[in-house]
């Protein structure tokens, strides 16, 4: 038993936060929040020379990384750095699905993912899809030795940044079948795609994907024809590790800067952290805190793990960070009081973005109505 | 990071476990499960079997008598016995006043008093809390005047301790009182070994809410104590009080106590039917049962990193009320869902019914009987060992700097 992580990830862990406490600041972020990309190919770059995507891969997929504590230990850092750059798309979510289910010449694109020179992004929400993983409307069908797409999905992040879409399809079955789900890989102005981007409120940018015939060849199906839900579900999988761990990170930050205001601000004549009406709710916090780090130690633990101990640790991980999250987020903003609610103040972005995680790759009720669907716990008895 | 514990204390847990199958008495085991009450005789039993393996004192150096545990290996028995529904080691003499005696006592009181809490010659209470000294136990007024006659140098005690739990099977109480009415409100106070059979000390019972006679009030009226029975020096009292309730708390919050119950509310879940199918099936009550599992979950580790960091030469400071606040909310919490897993049942009140050795018709499930009372009873959880809010506090304090 040891809670301590390795050499390589505490050296990693440190500069990335160096880097980002120099490099990402506050005003950076928000700077690059407004541009018209919603992100910095020059800190983008910055990102791929450290060594940041690398270390999402595994070896055999040219990283050096790839397992649950190194995507834990990256994403921690983006969260308390309030990183908008497109890590868990490209690297975590586009990246994986190449990794494991694409052929040898698909795999070719993984360098120019590590490398930083592409940037891919995942496609699978849709308007209807409200999180079920299963629920894939839009179609496939194939067209001489190719495909043809049509349908549309929903705040695909990163969509006009994106060179490079994973996109999932129906090829076979009902709508809500695990079976007959196809990926496909979609370059960026593939005739009859379009992109409709927007920000988002937690930072950053998304898109709207519309297909409408898309044609495609027979090497855009990424592993076999409506076998994709496995792929889907390792590749989501990931994901949740990945935003569950930078939840962590935001909540570190929000936390340290709630502490920092119950312990300078005053009213009443004293710091306003005296009171103790106000230090409880924070106790509440830091014991939550530690709960959702725990949870996200269990889901890093489980990602290699058989596929129900895997599935019921990501669940119940999003789950605890879901409600820890808001939790987090509502009580430093009324810890705060009025100059919580400013767009001026770094933590109400923190806030933004911990709700907002909720809202990506599932929310609170649909994990833990997941967790008991995967059946009941069989205790390690450790 | 690894999760997992080593080979060789895995291999001690199986050595746990082989030595509970063998052990732990199947009467004993049920009540403990069903949450019916141990008598004296069950607790002394148990006591026993864990001194004859010399297991008993697992806190204690091996000078001593301890088997030399690690911390792991401690968190792993405790954790063995509560999944096994073992008997909690009644904790006064063995997890309480023996460390301070170890720490703060000289060595006649070692070594008269020490074998006599292994052999269970002693049945140790708790003197803390007094009607006006609860959370705020600093605020002590049980009195203690020294003084010395043809028989030696002695203290005269009087006033009230109240909430001792199993007072009533006490021969022995370690009490704090107040040898300084001038000093500030922590010093003062003296720790004090007080014979129940003194002239001048009265048990009464307090019943509490659940009809179960746990705690009792002692009065103290004239109570003659040999000097010799002050630990450590006098009006410095507090510091052993202060070392008792932060000694080893590694395991407060009752993970394998919770993980047990939880597994036991599971079973009665998949009995008990809402709408004709099984309550684990129903949405509502399924979702409770899950959150609470899921804390639970995320505390089994909470829990493990704590004790890795004192593995690793930490001190478990503040930490512990962390893992007491959490602990407990999740123990009360599959103590509620119990309740509610009996329906109607929950409300047939038969006091008999709640002694082990009963042997009427349950009225409703035979798991029900005990249900709500333990659900009222735990509500004392949040309360006992510096409540909940005072856990808040020092970690408002201790963590936070605020």
């Amino acid at each position: 038993m040891n809670f301590e992580h390795t050499e390589e990830r505490r050296m990693l862990a440190d500069s990335l936060n160096r880097f980002i406490a120099e490099q990402y600041t506050f005003e950076t972020r928000n700077r690059i929040v407004a541009t018209p990309a919603g992100m910095s190919q020059d800190l983008w770059q910055q990102f791929a020379d450290l060594g940041v995507i690398g270390a999402l891969f595994r070896e055999e997929d040219g990283g050096f990384g790839g397992a649950g504590f190194d995507i834990a230990v990256v994403f921690e850092a983006l969260g308390r750095g309030l990183v908008v750059e497109p890590l868990l798309g490209s690297a975590v979510l586009a990246g994986e699905a190449i990794a494991s289910a694409g052929n040898h010449a698909q795999k070719a694109l993984l360098a120019a993912l590590i490398d930083g020179s592409t940037i891919a992004t995942f496609a699978h929400d849709e308007p209807d899809t409200h999180y079920e993983l299963a629920r894939v409307a839009t179609r496939a069908q194939r067209s001489g030795a190719g495909w043809v797409l049509d349908g549309s999905k929903s705040v695909v992040q990163q969509g006009e940044a994106a060179a490079m879409f994973v996109v999932s399809a129906r090829t076979a079955g009902a709508v809500d079948d695990e079976a007959g789900i196809s990926l496909f890989l979609v370059p960026k102005g593939t005739p009859g795609l379009t992109v409709r981007g927007y920000p988002t409120m937690d930072g950053g940018r998304a898109a709207e994907l519309t297909f409408n015939a898309v044609q495609l060849g027979a090497e855009a199906i990424l592993g076999e024809a409506g076998q994709g839900y496995a792929t889907l579900e390792r590749v989501v999988g990931r994901g949740i590790l990945a935003l569950c761990a930078e939840a962590l990170g935001a909540m570190e930050a929000a936390k340290l800067a709630t502490l920092d205001y119950l312990r300078t601000r005053k009213q009443f004549g004293t710091v306003i952290g005296s009171f103790q009406a106000l230090q409880h709710r924070m106790a509440d916090l830091l014991l939550e805190i530690e709960q959702a780090r725990s949870a996200v130690i269990n889901a890093a633990a489980a990602l290699d793990a058989d596929r129900l101990t895997r599935e019921r640790a990501l669940s119940a991980a999003k789950m605890s960070i879901g409600r820890i999250g808001a939790l987090v987020a509502e009580e430093s903003i009324q810890l705060h009081g009025g100059i919580g609610m400013t767009w001026e103040l770094p933590l109400a972005h923190y806030a933004k973005r911990l709700v907002m995680i909720d809202h990506q790759l599932g929310d609170e009720d649909h994990h833990l109505q997941r967790y008991i669907a995967l059946g009941s716990h069989i205790w390690s008895l450790s | 990071m690894e999760l997992q514990h080593t080979p060789a204390e895995e291999q001690f847990r199986s050595q746990v476990r082989a030595f509970l199958a063998e052990k732990l008495p199947a009467a004993l085991s049920a009540k403990v499960a069903n949450g019916t009450h141990l008598t004296k005789v069950d607790m002394e039993q148990w006591h026993a079997i864990l001194h004859a393996r010399g297991w008993l004192a697992n806190h204690w150096p091996q000078a001593y008598g301890g088997p030399g545990w690690s911390v792991v290996e401690k968190f792993i028995f405790e954790n063995e016995c509560a999944l096994a529904n073992a008997p909690r080691i009644v904790p006064f003499g063995v997890n309480m006043l023996g460390p301070v005696l170890i720490k703060y006592g000289n060595e006649a009181q070692k070594r008269y008093w020490l074998p006599r809490i292994l052999d269970g010659s002693d049945w140790w209470c708790q003197g803390y809390s007094e009607p006006g000294a609860g959370s705020d136990l600093a605020a002590v007024n049980t009195t203690a005047v020294r003084a010395t006659d043809a028989e030696g140098e002695h203290y005269i005690v009087n006033g009230q301790k109240t909430w001792t739990t199993l007072g009533q099977h006490a021969n022995m109480i370690f009490c704090l009182v107040r040898t300084d009415r001038e000093a500030k409100k922590q010093q003062g106070i003296s720790f004090l070994l007080i014979d129940m059979d003194s002239p001048g000390v009265e048990v009464r019972p307090i019943i509490t809410l659940d009809g179960d006679h746990e705690v009792n009030e002692v009065f103290f009226t004239d109570v003659r104590v040999p000097a010799q029975n002050l630990v450590g020096e006098e009006n410095h009292g507090w510091t052993c009080a202060k070392y008792l309730l932060t000694y080893e708390r590694t395991n407060i919050a009752g993970v394998g106590m919770s993980m047990a119950a939880l597994e036991r509310l599971k079973g009665i879940a998949a009995q008990q039917k809402r709408n004709g199918r099984p309550l684990t099936e129903d949405p509502a009550f399924a979702a409770r049962l899950a959150r609470v599992e899921i804390d639970l979950e995320n505390m089994k580790t909470t829990n493990m990193r704590v004790i890795a960091a004192v593995a690793g030469g930490g001190a478990p400071g503040a930490e512990s009320s962390m893992l007491k606040i959490r602990g407990t909310e999740i123990r009360q919490e599959i103590a509620s869902l119990t309740r509610r897993a009996m329906g109607v049942h929950a409300r047939p009140f038969v006091a008999e019914a709640l002694e082990g050795d009963y042997t009427g018709a349950p009225v409703g499930p035979d798991f029900a009987a005990a249900a709500a009372a333990q659900y009222f009873n735990y509500r004392k959880l949040s309360i006992f060992g510096g409540s909940n809010e005072i856990q808040k506090n020092i970690i408002a304090k201790m963590i936070l700097g605020l």
